[in-house]
């Protein structure tokens, strides 16, 4: 069943990430990047990770999605398709990249990767699931987050500052 | 299901590389980065799976670091574009030197 459900989800996943690329219009691509997002969010409750998919459908499918879709109406973005792809040598050297990249990729997975990982992972998906039955879906990653990760996270709150003044400062017309 | 899981992530890695490289409009090429960054998380959440609940942890941090690169790569296409009406990459020549 679970699997199924996986190829389910990773079949519309592929599928949105393709309309992402070959999109006539911006909105188009937009929207098929939020069939993936979602897919991903699936996939992410299918690995137990119910914060995280939750988080991905607010902050990325809503939030930061909708913050590309207010750009692209207050642009009034052409649809100039032709345009837009580059054609020519740089298409073919982009897919010779491409390839060289899933070939890496595909060697580093299946390789090393999947079986390179200790153990069977049966211990520490146990363990994951001890903590989530003790402290719940969102104490399992807030515990950590707030003791042994705290610097990383307050420096993730500046960055957030920082980026808010930079977009408020670069968006800001000169007078 | 792991093997599964690392092999969509690679191939929505894949498709946003191919996107970068392809497409021309800015807001496309944003698009296809947070691809590539989602296929990235979908790594560390499987990986989390078989090591522990630190490569959640970094999912988190990911995320906040895409939004905070999305407001201020928007924020850049929309000052370019307010000064040449463009958001064609190859029309972005003012920052070479």
């Amino acid at each position: 069943m679970t699997e199924i459900v996986f190829v389910l989800f990773a079949v519309v996943a592929v599928g949105g990430a393709i309309g992402v690329v070959v999109g006539r219009s911006p909105v188009a691509s937009l929207l098929s990047m939020i069939a993936t997002l979602a897919s991903v969010a699936g996939i992410y409750v299918l690995f137990e990770a119910h914060f995280l998919a939750a988080i991905q459908v607010l902050v990325y499918a809503g939030a930061i999605m909708v913050l590309f879709l207010f750009v692209i109406m207050l642009l009034n973005l052409g649809h100039d398709y032709r345009a837009d792809v580059k054609y020519g040598l740089w298409y073919l050297l982009s897919l010779v990249v491409v390839g060289l990249t899933a070939g890496a990729l595909l060697q580093g997975f299946m390789g090393t990767g999947a079986t390179g990982v200790r153990g069977d992972g049966a211990a520490a998906a146990a363990a994951i699931d001890a903590v989530v039955a003790e402290k719940g879906v969102v104490g399992a990653i807030a515990d950590p987050l707030f003791t042994d990760y705290v610097v990383a996270f307050e420096l993730t709150g500046l960055l957030l500052l920082v980026a808010i003044v930079a977009a408020v400062v670069l968006a800001k017309p000169r007078t | 299901m792991l093997t599964q899981a690392l092999l969509l992530s690679g191939a929505l890695f894949v498709i946003g590389t191919l996107g970068v490289m392809v497409r021309r409009n800015a807001i496309i090429i944003f698009l296809c980065i947070e691809l590539q960054l989602n296929a990235v998380n979908l790594a560390f959440v499987a990986l989390s799976r078989y090591t522990g609940i630190e490569g959640q942890l970094f999912v988190f941090f990911v995320m906040t670091v895409a939004a905070a690169e999305a407001a201020v790569g928007l924020a850049i296409i929309i000052s370019i574009f307010r000064h040449h009406e463009t958001v064609n990459v190859d029309k972005f020549n003012f920052l070479k030197w």
